[in-house]
């Protein structure tokens, strides 16, 4: 990568190192606490290094966080990903074929739609939240899945990315070629468009299964049933059961409890680096 | 916000349609209104109902009769419920708060974002691959995960923080109510100065690598090009990370009712998002409902001013 006669050597390569190095422990060293905590017994928490191991609990631990609560921990998870595959899922094909019409069909207002569509992009989701619960809670969706489900299926990101992508990607001649061959505009779509469309549909699958996986604050609003929540809302309230009493939730479970719930994402993202990257890279040509 | 179509999105091909095709089009209306139905309906349903519907509840109060025997009825009270809002103190407090948060916490975490991102952009670094994981891992992190995490960091009893500053002598309490604001502030900056990061680091990668070399030429040093070619060519990228900052202290919910687990000091109106949501608990919907639209026109007014600001100077250079 480097060329010699461009790269002073000494000093300022050192700094730069040193400075990184630098940045990585600010970001990393939480990550390691967070590692090494989970190993520990609930007393080893409040004794010795913070940064280093003491008696090594970790199998305990684990055991401990799917038993606790008659292994609620289990049905958190899988709700997280029911509302997580179903939702990102249902939102991609939805933003597949809005941001198909939007860059492929001229019709009139086309641009005024998808305006609207950008600008929402930027409206604040907690927003959104407080005025839905009010809306669900008349019309008896709160505390069901749909409560969850529902406005995870929506993503205006999703859409204003499929319509870049398809505007850039889809040629008119393929699709030209499938109206001579009589095939119907929906078919044209299914087995054409989306099939070249598909690295797009992947970043949008991708990014709105992370928003909703993290999302905490609409879901606690939603449900107030144990067993639909999922592992976020589950975690945070293990973790404001702190204290004595029978209910009581020891330290070492939730700390365990949370590097579980975050070991998904993380493995998502390590392996799908190529497809995150994309969708940042089209966020800041905007 | 974004009036003009984002560059690439051009539709060239619709533009330059020749009006055979634009006419064959029109007649295919249908298929677009049936591509675009099951997203504008949700759309409608989720997202400018609820805002329309906000604006409505705020304009309304609950009145119950003396006894609480018969139905509480709705009525009209105009603007009324903005005054309280506004009258209250606490509500005004929490306004204040995210906006100093704001303030402080947004520019120094850009800051930090564009000197590493200039610093991995540079041709000698080392590394790296490694440094981009370890700067982005944080975003990877579900926000709750990170905010259970950093605070038990600074719990009291429970913080290897504050058991280090014992052990030289100093007494911190990152929970008290004087540090409240910058261990906030922290957790903000660790959990997205690595996302923005990556996408200035993104936009400074798209800029054309003989641009530099030219300036090498001509004797300019690193740091010369860094600030007068490369942070002059991302500033897209700078004002996006500006605007969706601004707008992520808008929504600061997490991170304080997190925290608040392990310090009770931290007050349930202590950002706007919280003193909406404790409305909510109270049963108190057109509060919660009023509180919600002055903090959206907040972020609004600020992101779209930052906006016209920024086009106004750009206009100037």
């Amino acid at each position: 990568m480097n060329t010699p006669a461009n790269t002073r050597p000494g000093l300022s390569r050192w700094v730069v190192l040193g400075v990184l190095l630098l940045a990585s422990v600010y970001f990393l060293a939480p990550v390691w606490w967070l590692l090494v905590s989970s190993t520990k017994t609930n007393a080893d928490l409040f004794t010795g290094n913070g940064f280093w191991f003491g008696h090594f609990a970790l199998v305990d631990n684990l055991r401990q966080v799917f038993t606790q609560q008659g292994g609620i921990y289990w049905q958190w998870l899988a709700n997280s990903a029911l509302y997580a595959v179903g939702g990102a899922a249902v939102s991609t094909a939805i933003a597949a074929m809005a941001g198909y019409a939007l860059a492929k069909y001229p019709f009139r207002g086309r641009e005024f739609t998808f305006n609207t569509v950008l600008a929402a992009v930027l409206v604040p989701q907690p927003l959104l939240a407080v005025p839905l619960y009010l809306m669900f809670s008349q019309v008896h969706l709160v505390n069901t899945y749909w409560a969850v489900l529902l406005p995870s299926m929506v993503s205006p990101f999703g859409v204003y990315l499929a319509r870049i992508y398809a505007g850039s990607s889809v040629p008119d001649e393929l699709i030209e070629a499938g109206r001579l061959d009589g095939a119907g505009e929906f078919r044209i779509f299914a087995t054409i468009a989306l099939r070249v469309m598909s690295p797009a549909l992947v970043t949008i699958f991708l990014f709105q299964f992370v928003a909703i996986w993290t999302n905490y604050l609409l879901p606690v609003l939603m449900l107030a049933n144990d067993h639909l929540q999922p592992v976020t809302v589950g975690i945070v309230g293990w973790q404001s059961q702190r204290g004595i009493g029978p209910t009581a939730v020891p330290f070492n479970i939730v700390i365990t409890a949370a590097m579980v719930s975050a070991l998904p994402l993380v493995v998502l993202f390590l392996s799908l680096q190529r497809f995150w990257r994309s969708g940042l890279v089209a966020g800041s040509t905007k | 916000m974004t009036t003009a179509p984002p560059r690439r999105a051009a539709p060239a091909s619709a533009a330059a349609a020749p009006p055979r095709a634009a006419r064959r089009a029109r007649r295919r209306g249908r298929p677009v209104a049936l591509f675009l139905a099951p997203f504008l309906l949700l759309f409608a349903a989720l997202y400018l109902a609820p805002i329309g519907y906000t604006v409505y509840q705020s304009l309304y109060r609950m009145h119950r009769s003396g006894l609480g025997l018969s139905a509480p009825t709705q009525a009209f009270v105009g603007l009324a419920n903005y005054a309280t809002a506004l009258g209250d103190a606490d509500f005004r407090g929490s306004l204040l708060r995210v906006l100093l948060i704001g303030v402080v916490q947004v520019p120094l975490m850009l800051l930090l974002a564009l000197g590493l991102a200039l610093l991995l952009d540079a041709r000698s670094t080392l590394f790296k691959r490694f440094f981009r994981l370890a700067f982005f891992l944080p975003y990877a992190l579900p926000g709750v995960v990170g905010a259970i995490m950093w605070s038990y960091l600074v719990a009291p009893g429970l913080s290897p923080i504050t058991a280090a500053a014992h052990h030289l002598g100093l007494h911190l309490d990152l929970t008290s109510n004087a540090l409240l604001g910058p261990t906030i502030g922290n957790m903000l900056t660790w959990g997205w100065t690595g996302y923005n990061m990556l996408i200035i680091y993104s936009a400074l990668q798209a800029i054309p690598a003989e641009l530099s070399e030219a300036a090498t030429m001509d004797g300019c040093s690193a740091f010369g090009i860094a600030w007068r070619i490369k942070v002059p060519m991302v500033r897209p990228a700078l004002v996006l990370t500006t605007v969706f900052s601004i707008i992520g202290t808008a929504q600061l919910y997490n991170e304080p009712a997190i925290l608040h687990n392990v310090a009770p000091n931290l007050s349930s109106t202590y950002t706007p998002i919280y003193a909406a949501y404790d409305a909510v608990d109270a049963n108190n919907f057109n509060a919660a409902a009023t509180e919600s639209v002055i903090l959206a026109l907040l972020a609004f007014v600020l992101s779209f001013g930052f906006l016209k600001i920024v086009q106004r100077r750009g206009a100037a250079l």
